[in-house]
C-alpha cells in the first residue's frame, strides 16, 4: 500500500502546483488579496506531499520491496542500510522526485521567509515556482514513476545499487547538486515576476542576492563533493575530466557567480539591471539543460542516466516553454529598463563587467565544447567525435588567468571610482607582473613549458596576499557580506593553487608489481606485500597490501582494493591513499596480469586536497553572506513594501 | 589617470563596444582553432581496415574485443588485443596502462589513440561503459552498419 | 518606450541550441532505430539450440503463425524482471514465444533457465551476438513481435512488464492473428 500512497501524494502535488501555479497569479490579475494569499498555504501543502511520497518511497527501499520496479532496481536486500536510502536517488525517477521535493522546499522558504515582499510580488514569485514545480511533478507522474510496480510477478531480490554509486561521497553529493540547481529557480522567479511589473529596482536586486548566494553555496559544495568523489572512486587519481555531466553542473555555476557579482552592482549602483535579470534567466536556464543532458541521454557521458526517449521530448518541450518562454519575456519587457548610474574605468562596477564578461565568455567556451559534437554529428549527418580535455585546458585557463587578475585587485576599488593612487600605490608590483604573467600564460599554454605554474601561483599567491592584508586591517570588514565575499575569495585563491600545484608536480606510475617488489616514486618507497581476498557485505574483493616508507620512516599501509559485488558481477576499483595536507600518496589496485603479477597504479600528489579545502570555503563564504544584517532587515520592515514602490 | 576622468557617457560606450567585439572576435578565433585541433573523430574497426582513417592523428576507434584475443606481455603492462566489426574487419590494438574495470572480451569498446603506419592502433586510453547492458552508442552503429548492406537507406527512411 | 532589437539576441540563440539539442536527440533516439526492421522480414540465422545442442535451428523453425522472440541473457537485470510476465504469457497464452540467448555462456544460461524456469519454446545460443546485431539489438532484454510470415511487425526495448504487455503487445499479438485468419 505504501507505493499507492506515495503515488497518490504525487498526483496530489501536481494539482496543488496547479493551483499554485495559478490561484495567486489569478489574485494578482483580479486584484483580490485573498488570492494572493492563497500562495503561502499552497505552498506547504505542496511540500508536504512531496516530503510524504519521498519518504514512502524510502520506506519501500528500507522494507526491500521489490514489487516497486524501481526498488528492484537499485537495490538489493544485502544493501547495507544506509546505501538503501540513499539508493533512493541513486538513478533517475528517485533522483527526480528529490529534484522535485528540493523545488518545493525552495518554494516553501520563499513563501515563509517573504515579509519584505509586496503581497503582488510574492503571489507573482510563488506563481512561477508552482509552474516549475507542476513542470517537474509532471515529468515524474507521466515519464519516470518511481512508484510503478512490477505486479503481479516481482523478482524476490533486487539488482542492486550502482556499485559506484555506494560512496559517502554519492550519498551527499546529488542532494546538494539539486539544492544549487533548483535554488536558482528563485532569483529566476523574481526576475521573471519582475519583468512582468516592469520594475527592477534597488530592492528586486536586494531581495534575490541572499537566495541566488544560498543556492551557488550548495553548488559550489555539490561540484567539490563530486570532484572529490571522482579522484577516489572513478578516476584513478584525476579530479576533473571536461566530462558532459560536469560540465553541466559546472556551466550553472560559472554563470551563477556572475549573476552574484552582478546582482551586487545592481542593488548597489542601480547599474546592469537587464543584463542582472539575463544572467539570473541564463543561471536557471543552464541548470535545466545540464538535466536535459544528462537525463535525456543525447550526449554519451560515463555519468549519463539509462536513456528513455520520451524523457527527452518531454524536457525538451519543458525547456523550450521555460527558457524560450522568459528569453522572450525578457525581449519585450526588458526594453522598458534603464540603468543611468554612470562609472568610470576604475570602478567596481568596471570590475564587475569585467567579471561578467570573462565568466560568460567562460561558459560559452565550455558550452561550445559540450555541445559541439552533437553539432558536429547533426551537421556531417552521423560523423561522431570527441572533444578532448585539452580544448578545454586551452581555451579555459587563459580567461580564468585574467579573471584572477581581476580578482585580486578588485577588492580594494571603490564604487563609481576608485583613485588611481589607490590602484597605483598599493599594486604596482602586481600591475606590473601581471603583463608578463598573462603573455607569459598564453605562450606556455600553446608550448607547454612550466612557466605557466610560476606565473599561476604567483597570481594565486599575490590574491592571498592581498587578502591577508585586508583581513588585518583594522575595521576593513563591515558586514557578513564582506566577510563572506572575502572567505570565498580566499578559497578560490586556495582552490587555484591547489589545481595548478598538483597539475604540476604530481607523480604517477602504472607498473607491473610481484609481491616484494618496490618502487621509489617521489622520495616515497611503495613495497608491494602481496594480495589476499576479503569479504564485504556484498562483495568480494582482492585487498592489496602496500607499505609506503619515507627515508626508511613508516608513512602508511595501503590497502587498495577490486572488489566484484555479488549481484551484477561488476568489478570496482576501491583506491586507497594516505591522505595530507601538503601531499596525498595514492595506490590503485588494476587487474592480475601474470600469476602473481599486478598491474598497479601509484601516485603522489601534492596540495590535492587544496582543490576541495578552497571549495568548501567558496561554500561558507556564500554561505556567511546570508547573515548580513541588512537581508534580515528587510524582513523587519514588514510594513513598507520594498519591491515596486522604494526607488 | 586621464583616462578615469572621462565623462563622456557616449565616448565611454562606444569604447565598451570597441572592447567588446575585439575581445569576443578575439576569443573567438582563438576558440574555433583550440576546437578544431582537439576534435577526435570516431572511426569503425571496417573505415580502418579501408584505409579511411589518418595514420598518426588522434582519433577513437570501436568495435567489439574479440574473444581470446587480448595478450599481456611478459614484462610491463603492455597488452595487445583486437577489435572488430564481427563481420570481417579487425583492427589490432596496443596499450601500455590499465584497462578500465567494465573491459572484457566480447564488450564494446572504444580505445583513443593513433594509428601507425602498420595499420596498428597505438591506444593512449582505452574506455569501456560503467554499465554492462550496454555497449557505447558509437560501436552499437558500426557494428549495425557493418552488418546490414542497406544501413544508410534505411536510416534514412526511418527517420521520415 | 522604443523596443530593443538586441534584447532579442539570447531568445536567437537559445532558439538555435534548441534545433541542434533537437535533430542531434533525433539522432539518438534508440526507438527509431526499429523502424529499420519493421515490416521486414525477421534475419536470416543458422544458430544451434540451447537445450539441444548440436540442433541448428533457422527461421522456418520460427515462422507459420504469430509469435514472439524475446532477447535475453543471464548478465541481464531486466530480464530477470520480466521473466515472471513471461512465463505467464507462456502458461496462459498459446503465442509461441521464442528465445534468443544474447552474448551469454551455455552452462550459466541452462543454469539460469532451470532455477527461473523456461518460458520459451526454445531458445537460439547467440554467443557471438551475430544475430542480435543483424536485429540492431541495444541491449538485453528486446521483444519482438513476428507475423505468421516471419515479418517483424513489433519491437519492443525494455522489459515486458504485465502493463507493456495489457497495453502494448497484446493488441500488436491480437491484431496481426486477425489479420491472419481473416
Amino acid at each position: 500500500m505504501i507505493p499507492e500512497f506515495g503515488h497518490f501524494s504525487l498526483i496530489l502535488a501536481l494539482g496543488l502546483s496547479v493551483a499554485l501555479a495559478i490561484l495567486p497569479a489569478l489574485g494578482v490579475y483580479r486584484r483580490d488579496a485573498l488570492l494572493m494569499q492563497t500562495g503561502s498555504s499552497i505552498a506547504t501543502g505542496l511540500f508536504v506531499l512531496l516530503a510524504f511520497s519521498f519518504g514512502c518511497l524510502v520506506y519501500s527501499f528500507t522494507q526491500d520491496d521489490f514489487s516497486v520496479a524501481y526498488v528492484a532496481n537499485n537495490s538489493n536486500s544485502a544493501l547495507p542500510m544506509h546505501y538503501k536510502v540513499s539508493a533512493v536517488w541513486g538513478a533517475h525517477e528517485g533522483s527526480f522526485l528529490l529534484w522535485t521535493l528540493i523545488a518545493s522546499g525552495w518554494t516553501l522558504a520563499v513563501a515563509i521567509f517573504s515579509r519584505g515582499l509586496t503581497f503582488d510580488m510574492k503571489a507573482r514569485v510563488l506563481s512561477v515556482l508552482g509552474l516549475l514545480c507542476a513542470g517537474f511533478a509532471s515529468f515524474l507522474l507521466f515519464t519516470s514513476n518511481p512508484f510503478d510496480r512490477n505486479l503481479p510477478f516481482y523478482p524476490a531480490d533486487g539488482a542492486d545499487l550502482n556499485p559506484l554509486l555506494q560512496d559517502f561521497g554519492l550519498i551527499v553529493h546529488p542532494p546538494m547538486l539539486y539544492m544549487g540547481y533548483v535554488g536558482f529557480a528563485v532569483p529566476f522567479a523574481l526576475a521573471i515576476a519582475t519583468l512582468t511589473t516592469g520594475r527592477l529596482d534597488a530592492a528586486w536586486a536586494r531581495w534575490s542576492r541572499p537566495w541566488t548566494n544560498a543556492a551557488w553555496a550548495f553548488l559550489t559544495i555539490g561540484i567539490t563533493l563530486g570532484s572529490w568523489w571522482a579522484y577516489y572512486e572513478l578516476g584513478w587519481g584525476g579530479w576533473w575530466f571536461w566530462d558532459a555531466v560536469e560540465n553541466a553542473s559546472f556551466m550553472p555555476w560559472l554563470v551563477g557567480t556572475a549573476l552574484i557579482h552582478s546582482l551586487a552592482a545592481s542593488e548597489k549602483r542601480g547599474v546592469f539591471k537587464s543584463w542582472t535579470v539575463l544572467l539570473a534567466i541564463s543561471t536557471f536556464s543552464l541548470s535545466l539543460l545540464g538535466a536535459f543532458l544528462v537525463r535525456s541521454g543525447v550526449l554519451t557521458s560515463v555519468h549519463a542516466f539509462a536513456v528513455d526517449p520520451t524523457r527527452g521530448v518531454f524536457i525538451l518541450v519543458f525547456l523550450i516553454l521555460v527558457i524560450g518562454g522568459s528569453l522572450a519575456l525578457y525581449a519585450w519587457k526588458a526594453s522598458g529598463i534603464r540603468s543611468d548610474a554612470q562609472f568610470e574605468w576604475t570602478s567596481r562596477e568596471a570590475m564587475v563587467l569585467t567579471n561578467n564578461l570573462l565568466l560568460v565568455v567562460a561558459t560559452a567556451s565550455v558550452l561550445l565544447g559540450t555541445l559541439y559534437p552533437l553539432l558536429y554529428e547533426v551537421m556531417t549527418d552521423g560523423k561522431k567525435i570527441s572533444v578532448g580535455p585539452p580544448y578545454f585546458n586551452r581555451v579555459f585557463v587563459p580567461i580564468v588567468c585574467l579573471l584572477f587578475v581581476a580578482m585580486a585587485v578588485s577588492p580594494f576599488s571603490r564604487w563609481r571610482r576608485t583613485s588611481g593612487d589607490i590602484l597605483i600605490r598599493q599594486h604596482w608590483p602586481f600591475l606590473l607582473a601581471t603583463p608578463i604573467v598573462i603573455s607569459l600564460v598564453t605562450y606556455v599554454v600553446a608550448a607547454g613549458i612550466n612557466f605557466i605554474t610560476i606565473g599561476v601561483e604567483t597570481l594565486a599567491v599575490w590574491i592571498l596576499v592581498l587578502l591577508a592584508r585586508h583581513w588585518w586591517q583594522a575595521g576593513s570588514i563591515r558586514s557578513a557580506s564582506q566577510l563572506g565575499m572575502m572567505l570565498a575569495h580566499t578559497g578560490i585563491a586556495v582552490a587555484i593553487l591547489g589545481v595548478v600545484v598538483t597539475t604540476t608536480y604530481s607523480e604517477g606510475r602504472d607498473v607491473r608489481m610481484n609481491p616484494g617488489d618496490s618502487i621509489d616514486l617521489a622520495g616515497y618507497e611503495f613495497i608491494f606485500e602481496g594480495v589476499q581476498k576479503v569479504r564485504g557485505p556484498n562483495y568480494l574483493a582482492d585487498q592489496a597490501t602496500f607499505n609506503v616508507t619515507r627515508d626508511g620512516e613508516f608513512v602508511a599501509n595501503l590497502r587498495p582494493e577490486k572488489r566484484v559485488y555479488s549481484v551484477g558481477q561488476n568489478v570496482m576499483t576501491e583506491a586507497d591513499m594516505d591522505p595530507g595536507l601538503l601531499r596525498d600518496v595514492y595506490v590503485a589496485l588494476g587487474e592480475n596480469v601474470g600469476e602473481n603479477a599486478w598491474a598497479v597504479r601509484i601516485h603522489v600528489k601534492p596540495f590535492v586536497r587544496w582543490i576541495w579545502l578552497g571549495g568548501l570555503l567558496v561554500a561558507v563564504g556564500g554561505l556567511v553572506t546570508l547573515l548580513d544584517k541588512r537581508y534580515r532587515r528587510i524582513r523587519e520592515v514588514a510594513g513598507r513594501p520594498l519591491v515596486g514602490t522604494v526607488a | 589617470m586621464k583616462f578615469g576622468r572621462m565623462k563622456n557617457h557616449r565616448r565611454n560606450r562606444l569604447l565598451i563596444i570597441v572592447f567588446i567585439v575585439c575581445a569576443a572576435a578575439g576569443a573567438t578565433t582563438f576558440t574555433l582553432f583550440a576546437l578544431n585541433e582537439n576534435i577526435n573523430l570516431f572511426y569503425s574497426p571496417e573505415q580502418i581496415v579501408k584505409g579511411e582513417a589518418p595514420v598518426g592523428k588522434t582519433i577513437r576507434a570501436g568495435g567489439m574485443v574479440l574473444d581470446d584475443s587480448v595478450i599481456r606481455y611478459e614484462e610491463g603492462l603492455g597488452m595487445s588485443f583486437v577489435i572488430s566489426d564481427l563481420k570481417s574487419a579487425q583492427v589490432k590494438v596496443e596499450f601500455e596502462g590499465i584497462l578500465p574495470d567494465m573491459f572484457r572480451e566480447g564488450q564494446g569498446v572504444i580505445a583513443l589513440g593513433q594509428l601507425n603506419d602498420e595499420g596498428l592502433f597505438v591506444a593512449e586510453e582505452v574506455l569501456a561503459k560503467h554499465d554492462e547492458n550496454y555497449m557505447p552508442p558509437e560501436v552499437a552503429d558500426a557494428l549495425k552498419a557493418a552488418n546490414q548492406p542497406n544501413a544508410n537507406m534505411l536510416d534514412k527512411a526511418g527517420y521520415e | 518606450m522604443t523596443f530593443n532589437k538586441s534584447l532579442l539576441i539570447p531568445l536567437g540563440v537559445f532558439a538555435l541550441m534548441v534545433v541542434f539539442l533537437a535533430l542531434g536527440f533525433g539522432l539518438k533516439d534508440p526507438r527509431l532505430l526499429p523502424s529499420v526492421l519493421i515490416d521486414k522480414p525477421f534475419p536470416k540465422f543458422e544458430l544451434e539450440d540451447l537445450r539441444q545442442p548440436g540442433r541448428l535451428r533457422t527461421i522456418a523453425d520460427i515462422s507459420g503463425e504469430v509469435s514472439l522472440v524475446n532477447v535475453w541473457a543471464t548478465w541481464c537485470f531486466n530480464c530477470l524482471i520480466e521473466h515472471p510476465e513471461l512465463l505467464r504469457i507462456s502458461r496462459e497464452t498459446d503465442v509461441p514465444l521464442y528465445g534468443v540467448n544474447y552474448n551469454d555462456e551455455n552452462a550459466k544460461a541452462l543454469n539460469w533457465l532451470a532455477r527461473h524456469e523456461n518460458p520459451y519454446e526454445f531458445s537460439i545460443v547467440d554467443d557471438k551476438g551475430t544475430l542480435a546485431i543483424d536485429l540492431g539489438v541495444y541491449g538485453a532484454p528486446e521483444t519482438f513481435v513476428l507475423d505468421a510470415n516471419g515479418v517483424i511487425r513489433f519491437r519492443h526495448v525494455g522489459p515486458v512488464t504485465p502493463e507493456v504487455w495489457r497495453q502494448t503487445l497484446l493488441p500488436v499479438v491480437e491484431h496481426l492473428q486477425g489479420m491472419s485468419d481473416g
